[in-house]
């Protein structure tokens, strides 16, 4: 395809696709608590490290809970809708409830450099890969 | 009553628009609440990573556009691994009854949430008959 400018929305397309690829990737396991499968989650590598984003929209910052214990994280919390008082409700599409999730990655992190972000209803968990687990180069003698 | 609920995963839903976009990229459907008080309307879409200056609410006739939009240069440099979901702007559009005073519609976005407060019409508005 002849491309005369860089094109922002292809970019966005190949994003897309490249998500869909990934969809029947088993490389995130399951953890062994909290089985709950709320916030579905996507998972990138960045460099070395990883990043694990999740939409959870209608949360407050202090309704999340995040553990992170040697490969395992676990994210918890509870979200709330509230209706004003004397409202006749005609659609109702977003849902409320707790959750508990909990994973485990198979890379070794550094649980102590976990940074957690969240905004706009996103949230971000940078997991810097720990030190002694990333790959080394080997020189042939 | 919902707090003890386990909270369930929705699939996003992709949106089927009237008229195609010229671009390949796709949309999706946000979940949305509509409830009506005594005075206004409350439209609540989850419009997750969605900021301030990428949301546009247009009111064409009778017809309500959102339209919210995704910063994916965000992805840059970020190759997936393992995905539950994707992602994309989000769009949504309704007909609203003629009841909508269409000059104090408000907007309010919050952690992903976008509140859309459609205040009724005077002539709406429920009046009290006194009894002589």
């Amino acid at each position: 395809m002849a491309m005369l400018l860089p094109d922002p929305f292809d970019a966005l397309a190949s994003l897309q696709q490249a998500l869909d690829a990934f969809r029947a990737s088993d490389w995130l396991e399951a953890g062994p608590s909290g089985a709950g499968a709320y916030p579905p989650l996507n998972v990138f590598r960045k460099g070395d490290d990883y990043v694990i984003i999740a939409e959870v929209p209608g949360l407050k910052k202090s309704d999340l809970d995040i553990q992170v214990k040697d490969r395992t994280i676990r994210i918890a919390g509870t979200k709330s809708i509230d209706y004003a008082e004397n409202a006749g409700l005609h659609r109702r599409e977003r849902l409320a409830g707790r959750f508990d999730r909990a994973v485990s990655i198979p890379i070794e992190i550094d649980a102590d450099k976990v940074k957690a972000e969240y905004r706009d209803g996103i949230l971000a968990l940078y997991l810097p890969r720990a030190e002694h687990d990333k790959p080394r180069s080997i020189k042939i003698a | 009553m919902a707090k003890s609920q386990e909270l369930a995963v929705q699939q996003k839903k992709e949106l089927a628009p009237k008229e195609e976009k010229t671009v390949p990229a796709r949309y999706f459907v946000p979940s949305t609440d509509i409830y009506e008080t005594e005075t206004a309307l409350t439209v609540i879409m989850e419009v997750p990573g969605v900021e301030k200056k990428d949301v546009s609410v247009q009111l064409e006739g009778d017809v309500l556009r959102v339209e919210g939009r995704i910063d994916f240069s965000k992805y840059e440099g970020m190759e997936p691994v393992y995905a539950e979901y994707n992602v994309g702007h989000y769009a949504r559009a309704f007909t609203l009854s003629s009841k909508i005073d269409r000059d104090s519609i408000s907007a309010e976005l919050d952690d992903g949430v976008l509140t859309l407060t459609l205040k009724k019409s005077k002539e709406a508005l429920p009046r009290r008959i006194a009894i002589r």
